[in-house]
């Protein structure tokens, strides 16, 4: 069995994954020159079902819940396991309560509680959620890691794939290219981010603001870097960041910690989700084509699920007879 | 039958569509209040690329009048620019002009306001102007040429409800004959009854239907207690006494035993 997959985003590789694990022969296809810079390389990295579940539908739980472990087989020692912090200023205790009806898995934590939790925040808030059983990794050292462990399973890599490049055969194809594969159905949610750099703040784990306007979240990484993001624009134009964007996330950074007013703004990011109209993600079988598309803002959380299941109707159909019978279906 | 600017609209509730958990719930949500006109922010949802593309679609899709926004802006420059990339886009000559006076309240600048409506109407456009409940603001306003008011009730998305009756009662008997819109800071169902039924001719209102539990089933609600509103006006309801009345006459009552 050879597989083709298009795209080197979090679906194609997790992808790639599942099927080379499974002894399939997989090729990756690539039209960048490198992973780096694609809607996955700006993600936050958070795997975080329960918290999402307050603005998403349950599969976004139920698709979602073991992806951490997903994460944490094939990449040992990327996933960091503190759980996620939810704040909120005094003034907007209410946005708490509504988080917290919207929400479970967590148990409400006050200040002294807080303060056990992250020290640098004391005395900043008086009452959180804590979600115990969330995780978050580094997507940009996951995804670079998936590759090096896909090379070494055997996986193929071409990058710069263009039109001009040699086609490759194979019994199936998956197209994982994300808002590129231009779908009819498929809308673009811009989303923003900046990476800061101080070493006058440290958090153990995802702390995620609430605000009525523009909810925040900021997520620890090493050597000192924090991604503060996203927001969420329903347009497809993939061009900087505004500075209306900046100065939103900046004073919600701020308003989480003053320390982060004196940080290095080392990167800004652009990346432009892909979102069906109800915010979920589909795996989509025609003949021996296969696509993962409307990951939306859970890449990292539900790709190891859509990958589960782009795999098993992949291996599950290996006769050529059982193709062409889909293909006229 | 409610008329906005010559246009004909069979329901009296206008939603935003911010917010919302995903595009298909708020399409269900507004199949679901059965409205007719939708606000749409152009800044935030159509900016560059393909202005919107699948969002506009999909709103397009609904069949209903869609009301563009000036939604933060702080300065008149800024609400007449996005005023005229709005008529572009949308192709339409309505707009509902927001001047930002306060980056955390969102109070509306009233003396930006009366300007950019001033501009705006000179050229054509049919203004909606997001206000507070003031009475000479709304004179100025209608002397700028804005045919449709909408003074808020309470802060945007603070779903406090009718933060001052008297003011809404006043703007109500002032202009009996301007349409006026409850824009801003409803948040239950029986909000949006209490100001129909002083006789407002319509309410706008976003987050108390995108970020209720259930938005289609609180979409639906509203669209109820609007019209519950509005047929309580036009029925003419009670006016408040001090003292008990019984229902049934006291004197000479029957005399069983």
């Amino acid at each position: 069995m050879k597989v083709l997959i298009h795209g080197a985003g979090v679906a194609g590789l997790t992808l790639a994954h599942e099927l080379a694990t499974c002894g399939a022969g997989v090729t990756v296809i690539e039209k960048r020159r490198q992973i780096a810079g694609n809607a996955s390389w700006q993600a936050g990295g958070m795997l975080a079902p329960w918290c999402e579940r307050e603005s998403a539908e349950d599969p976004v739980l139920s698709l979602g819940r073991d992806a951490a472990d997903w994460w944490e087989n094939a990449l040992p020692g990327h996933v960091i396991r503190n759980g996620t912090l939810v704040v909120a200023p005094a003034r907007d205790a209410a946005e708490l309560d509504r988080f917290g009806r919207r929400a479970s898995g967590f148990r409400p934590v006050d200040a002294e509680a807080i303060a056990a939790l992250e020290p640098d925040l004391e005395g900043r808030f008086g009452r959180a959620l804590f979600f115990a059983g969330e995780a978050h990794l580094d997507p940009r050292k996951a995804l670079l890691g998936l590759q090096e462990k896909l090379v070494q399973m055997g996986v193929r890599f071409e990058f710069g794939y263009g039109t001009a490049s040699k086609p490759y055969m194979a019994d199936f194809e998956a197209d994982c290219t994300g808002i590129a594969a231009a779908q009819p159905t498929l809308r673009g949610v811009r989303g923003e981010m900046l990476i800061l750099r101080t070493s006058e703040v440290s958090l153990a784990r995802p702390v995620r603001l609430l605000h009525p306007r523009i909810p925040v979240y900021v997520v620890p990484r090493s050597g000192n870097l924090f991604m503060v993001g996203a927001t969420m624009i329903e347009c497809d134009a993939a061009g900087p960041i505004t500075a209306r964007s900046v100065m939103e996330l900046l004073n919600a950074a701020y308003a989480l910690h003053p320390a982060f007013g004196e940080a290095e703004l080392v990167e800004t990011g652009v990346g432009v989700r892909p979102a069906f109209a109800d915010n979920l993600p589909r795996v989509e079988r025609d003949g021996n084509k296969i696509r993962i598309n409307g990951l939306y803002r859970h890449g990292f959380l539900l790709a190891p699920a859509m990958a589960r299941q782009a795999s098993d109707m992949i291996l599950g159909h290996e006769t050529k007879k059982e193709l062409v019978h889909e293909a006229h279906r | 039958m409610l008329e906005l600017y010559g246009q004909q609209v069979s329901s009296r509730l206008l939603l935003g569509t911010a917010l919302y958990p995903s595009p298909a719930i708020m399409a269900e949500a507004i199949k679901a209040s059965g409205v007719d006109i939708v606000t749409v922010s152009l800044r935030r949802e159509t900016s560059g690329g393909k202005a919107g593309g699948q969002f506009w679609s999909l709103i397009q899709s609904l069949g209903v009048h869609v009301l563009p926004n000036t939604a933060g802006c702080h300065s008149v420059k800024e609400a007449v620019t996005t005023a005229r990339m709005a008529r572009e886009v949308f192709a339409t000559n309505w707009i509902k002009l927001e001047v930002i006076g306060n980056h955390d309240t969102l109070q509306p600048d009233v003396f930006g306001l009366v300007e950019a409506a001033k501009i705006l109407s000179a050229e054509g456009f049919e203004v909606f102007p997001y206000t507070t409940d003031d009475l000479v603001v709304a004179e100025r306003l209608l002397d700028a040429g804005c045919k449709v008011l909408m003074p808020w009730c309470a802060p945007i998305g603070s779903a406090r409800g009718p933060q001052n009756l008297d003011a809404l009662r006043s703007l109500r008997g002032h202009f009996p004959g301007v349409p006026l819109i409850v824009d801003a800071g409803i948040g239950r169902p029986s909000h949006a009854a209490t100001v129909m039924e002083l006789g407002y001719d319509a309410v706008l209102l976003n987050t108390a239907v995108a970020k209720a539990g259930d938005p289609v089933a609180m979409a639906a609600a509203f669209g109820k207690a609007v019209e519950a509103g509005r047929q309580a006006f036009l029925a003419g309801p009670l006016e408040p006494r001090d003292m008990a009345v019984p229902s049934t006459p006291v004197i000479g009552m029957a005399a069983f035993s």
